[in-house]
């Protein structure tokens, strides 16, 4: 009997003897349109589709965890601005949903880049966040940073203004890419529990299903800010756990790589032997939840690997102690960066890794790591990477 | 009725050909216009104009009878061959990016 579990990715998954049994499906969001890759449980042999939305840049795609058929896509562009897609068939054909994103009550101001008070203003959704229980309930991550939730499989959206209104809000500003809500993780364990992070505000927690928000941001330290150890102010590129374990938070941030043991309540470093702990993704193993993957890129002035050799890194002690894993990945002249939504795991056994790089490759192991092969290689940009496990 | 030209992506997302045709009650005005489009087309809300705002979006355009109407106020009379439908309304992508 083949039964459905959830992974720490928000993938559906076999669960038991089921695995390796099933199949995986990729999403990949590109500067120029969606494509899905497919493969049976060896995950050898790949099927190509798309582009979906061609030409138009897709932030995020992600399925529901209760109906792997229910995908969510966020398809932007600068001239004609946003809209989000879904598909009832596992992406073979998908329908324009709602696209009104509304800032609920007064608007208000954050910080601009020269420190004056600027409008919030609506740019586009980051990323898209189907529910652990509900497959017409999806969150949108957005910029201007904040939080949308829809009840209705993306007809309709509205805020969840807790977030914006906590207090610290004002203070917030943008990062170079922009003030974007890029984060948004559901704990199974405590149904009511969302963590979300924000470029570049930090890391934020609600306990009661996004009404009220709180930063849990203590711990990290970020020199490049007027005080290094304020509340809010952190560039939290991103963060990942393991559903079994919804207390234990690793989190990449613009430098130094990060744990918590209790919810975010407090943070610790754990870049340990790291070349670099500047970065993008992080993401943790389906079943070891002590391994956890990195991309270390060289510095937030050059993003690139460094020495142009890319690497995955793999801690399988909760940090402080991690290998490079370079079987099969460029080790000479590759200057390709790894965005932080462009990572993701499958829960076969092994388990699956998979990451698209700026240059258009995506990357997949059938090892847990050990060694890696380009499904693809020549897409445009890749801005996002989603991996289903299919019954 | 009236006449509009979409550009390429608005059409994909449409399903419709370069052009379509639109019947109005009123004067033709650029809001006239696009008030029936996006009832005809409901997929096209927010990709002409911002929803709250209801303004042209920065890099979209309005072009008739060889002349940019882009910064006409929405409520003024379309040129006489736009209303008549010997002309269409283009909407266009302005030339911008890479």
């Amino acid at each position: 009997m083949i039964s459905a579990g959830v992974t720490p990715a928000g993938t559906l998954a076999t669960l038991g003897e089921d695995h390796g049994m099933g199949g995986v499906r990729v999403l990949v969001g590109t500067r120029k349109g969606a494509f899905v890759l497919t493969a049976d449980g060896k995950r050898e042999r790949w099927e190509v589709s798309g582009p979906h939305f061609a030409g138009w840049e897709i932030y995020h795609l992600k399925g529901s965890p209760v109906d792997p058929d229910r995908l969510y896509a966020s398809q932007s562009s600068s001239w004609f601005g946003q809209l989000v897609q879904r598909s009832n068939d596992g992406g073979r054909t998908w329908e324009p949903m709602g696209n009104e994103f509304v800032y609920d009550g007064v608007t208000g101001t954050h910080q601009w880049y020269d420190g004056t008070p600027h409008p919030w203003e609506f740019a586009r959704v980051w990323h898209l966040e189907p529910s652990l229980t509900d497959p017409d309930v999806v969150y949108a991550g957005v910029e201007d940073a904040a939080l949308f939730r829809s009840a209705d499989g993306a007809r309709t959206w509205r805020e969840l203004p807790g977030l914006r209104g906590h207090g610290s809000g004002p203070s917030w500003q943008p990062g170079a890419g922009g003030m974007c809500l890029h984060t948004i993780l559901l704990d199974r364990v405590h149904p009511e529990r969302i963590f979300i992070a924000i470029s570049s505000a930090g890391a934020f927690r609600s306990d009661d299903a996004g009404a009220s928000w709180r930063p849990i941001n203590r711990g990290l330290r970020s020199e490049q800010i007027p005080n290094p150890t304020a509340e809010v102010g952190h560039c939290v590129h991103r963060i990942a756990m393991h559903a079994s374990r919804p207390d234990v938070l690793f989190m990449q941030k613009h430098w130094d790589v990060m744990r918590s043991d209790d919810g975010g309540e407090s943070w610790r470093e754990v870049s340990g032997d790291l070349p670099s702990d500047f970065g993008f993704p992080i993401d943790v193993h389906a079943h070891e939840p002590e391994t956890v993957y990195v991309v270390p890129i060289k510095s937030d002035s050059e993003h690139f690997p460094p020495d142009g050799r890319l690497c995955v890194y793999r801690t399988r002690t909760g940090g402080h102690e991690w290998e490079p894993l370079t079987r099969g990945l460029p080790q000479s002249h590759c200057y390709v960066n790894v965005l932080r939504d462009a990572m993701a795991v499958d829960s076969l056994d092994p388990c699956g890794v998979y990451f698209g790089t700026t240059g258009g490759q995506v990357y997949a192991s059938a090892d847990a790591g050990d060694s890696w092969a380009p499904i693809v290689r020549d897409l445009p940009a890749v801005l996002s990477v989603e991996v289903q496990t299919l019954p | 009725m009236i006449r509009v030209v979409l550009p390429p992506h608005l059409r994909t997302l449409a399903k419709v050909g370069k052009e379509v045709r639109l019947a109005l009650d009123g004067e033709a005005t650029q809001r006239a216009v696009i008030d029936a489009l996006e009832a005809a087309y409901p997929m096209l809300r927010g990709t002409i104009r911002d929803h709250t705002t209801r303004r042209r979006r920065p890099f979209v355009r309005f072009y008739a009878c060889a002349q940019d109407l882009s910064h006409e106020p929405p409520d003024a009379p379309l040129p006489e061959a736009v209303a008549t439908g010997a002309e269409p309304l283009v909407i266009l992508g302005a030339l911008a990016g890479g």
